[in-house]
């Protein structure tokens, strides 16, 4: 366990750095001069060049990294082009939405992706298990902006039940409110990322419901379902653990849309304005952390995964 | 080896194939035809008729500048079906090179890239696409290029371990034996074996490209303005939601239908080619889920 602990800890920092670099590089390199970028074509050589210097332009490529991962390291991402507020003071209040819509967002798709998608598997060949299938695979399909907009003419327009949009000025010093605003956002997400979810709990169902172990336990007089949730259902929790990595990057992804369509101030919606005015050392944090997000959930999923599942200890 | 006229067959009988090449073949039918026609101009502004309602001649009502909501979709088809081909096919070159570079070279290189391929597939399709439009700006080759890479990396994580195993069968080392060049052998044996299992992929990342299309032109980093686009419908739509929302609901149609069907091609190619899978159907659909808008 320790040894597996060590190399995935090593393949994540090696990520951390390979997504630095890529970010780095891409925002940097690719474009030619930055500067003449940002600085628009109306710019005069001297704003271009003054550009270059604060953003530190100037000196070699290597040392432009170095500075910018020795911030990184210290807690400083370096500050907005537009409104020189600090990169890392920015993220740490847009995270105050976009952690808790994150969250909520989970628990809906495994509040609908869990008992239904044992449902379906236990309900196999007939045909609401089908229909329910069938609805999973639909729903997978659907785009989460118009999923959204769809929820929104419901629950806010026709039945006036939560806000359309928006959220509270004062934050979480209302959580009334807060929490209202994000409920909409996060079934939206949870819903469309339930669906993929369901589809694996199902086919892990229906895998558990071969195992010996199962069969073993309803030959010796528990009706099937008793014995597949009784002995089936820890393996259907662990290879529910294992995609809960990818759902992460799901939802990170939802995210970014639906802050948008629900003009919500996460990071999501932060990000979409920053690559519209060209705001590169934000766009470079922003993009950074919430690619960090993913590696470093990915990471533990894995470890818990490694942690919990017997089968693997013994083979390591 | 392969009987291609079996595999078709087979497909054609299972329903999630049905449906997938109905689908498919219907968008692409549609986004040709209009080409040459369709109801109405699609950006054609007509004030007075503004928020017809659905009926005749506007069979899916207009928008809020008059223009054929049923116009602008068969339009925007092209875009989408652009935009899946195109993604398609860097998908398919990136994919194949790292898979070849993973399976064909020397143990070091083949370990790293590897691992590379590992690391690249946590990236979500969209982050790389803002990475780009942070630089360039936003455009269909954007989407293009960044659901390329997404899936040009899945699909050389799934291909490679196939193309190994070919690599070292017995079948390929009788061909070695019997003097068939390289060229022979990657035509005659490498590919046909590898094919299905990417075909499958490539579905799917097509599905994964419609979505992703639809969500970078929403966010406004996809199809310019002026370029009729599904995804550009709906955040247009969106301002007038509250007052018309049937209108927002055709062009989530088209792109739920689409990817539907993509993806159940996907599937049903998954059933056809593989042997072994028509045997142990319990384990039916489990595919990975793309990381997109």
């Amino acid at each position: 366990m320790t040894r597996y602990a060590l190399t995935r800890l090593g393949l994540l920092l090696l990520g951390l750095v390979v997504a630095s670099v890529l970010i780095f590089l891409t925002l940097r390199v690719l474009p030619g001069d930055v500067a003449q970028q940002i600085a628009g074509t109306n710019s005069t050589p001297e704003q271009v060049a003054a550009i270059r210097e604060r953003l530190g332009l100037n000196v070699p490529l290597p040392v432009q990294y170095a500075e910018w991962v020795g911030g990184l390291l210290t807690g400083d991402l370096g500050a907005s082009l537009v409104t020189g507020t600090p990169v890392v003071a920015e993220l740490a209040a847009k995270a105050q939405v976009t952690i808790p819509l994150g969250l909520m967002s989970m628990a809906v798709a495994l509040l609908i992706a869990l008992p239904f998608g044992i449902l379906a598997a236990l309900r196999r060949g007939r045909a609401d298990g089908t229909f329910l299938s069938f609805g999973a695979q639909t729903l997978a399909a659907v785009p989460v902006v118009w999923a959204g907009m769809m929820l929104v003419v419901v629950f806010a327009v026709w039945l006036g039940w939560l806000p359309a949009q928006g959220f509270p000025r004062d934050g979480w010093r209302e959580p009334g409110r807060a929490f209202a605003s994000l409920v909409l956002p996060a079934v939206t997400i949870g819903v469309v990322e339930g669906a993929m979810l369901m589809r694996f709990v199902r086919s892990a169902t229906l895998a558990a419901m071969g195992q010996d172990f199962v069969r073993t336990a309803a030959a010796k007089g528990l009706t099937r379902r008793a014995a597949l949730l009784r002995h089936g259902l820890p393996t259907v929790g662990l290879s529910i653990i294992s995609v809960l990595g990818l759902q992460v990057a799901g939802i990170v992804v939802g995210a970014v849309v639906i802050e948008q369509l629900f003009t919500l101030p996460g990071i999501g919606r932060m990000l979409v304005a920053d690559v519209g005015l060209r705001d590169l050392p934000k766009v470079q944090g922003e993009l950074l952390a919430l690619t960090a997000v993913v590696l470093v959930v990915g990471f533990i999923v894995d470890l818990v995964h490694r942690g919990l599942d017997p089968r693997q200890r013994e083979v390591s | 080896m392969t009987d291609r006229a079996g595999w078709l067959r087979r497909l054609w009988s299972l329903p999630t194939g049905r449906f997938g090449l109905v689908v498919v073949a219907v968008i692409g039918v549609l986004a040709a035809v209009s080409l040459v026609w369709t109801p109405f101009d699609p950006q054609r502004v007509d004030i007075p008729a503004r928020w017809a309602p659905p009926g005749w001649p506007h069979i899916l009502g207009t928008d809020a500048s008059g223009r054929d909501i049923l116009s602008l979709l068969l339009a925007g088809a092209r875009t989408t079906v652009l935009v899946a081909a195109g993604a398609g096919a860097v998908a398919t070159l990136l994919g194949l090179a790292l898979a070849c570079l993973g399976a064909l070279t020397g143990r070091w290189l083949r370990e790293v890239v590897a691992v590379l391929v590992d690391i690249l597939i946590a990236f979500p399709v969209l982050l790389i696409a803002m990475m780009i439009s942070a630089v360039w700006g936003g455009s269909l080759w954007v989407v293009v290029i960044s659901v390329g890479i997404g899936f040009g990396v899945n699909i050389a994580r799934v291909t490679r371990p196939e193309l190994r195993r070919t690599l070292h069968s017995d079948f390929v080392l009788a061909a070695r034996a019997s003097g068939l060049t390289p060229v022979q052998i990657a035509t005659r044996h490498l590919l046909p074996n590898v094919a299905p299992v990417f075909i499958v992929q490539l579905s799917w990342g097509m599905a994964v490209a419609v979505l992703a299309e639809a969500g970078l032109s929403y966010l406004g980093f996809g199809a310019p303005p002026t370029q009729p686009s599904w995804g550009l419908l709906l955040s247009e739509l969106q301002n007038y939601l509250t007052a018309y929302p049937l209108s927002v609901v055709w062009p989530g149609l088209a792109i739920t239908i689409t990817v539907l069907g993509l993806n159940m091609l996907g599937d049903g190619l998954r059933e056809a080619t593989d042997p072994t899978l028509a045997r142990r159907r319990s384990a039916a659909s489990t595919h990975t889920p793309a990381v997109v808008a």
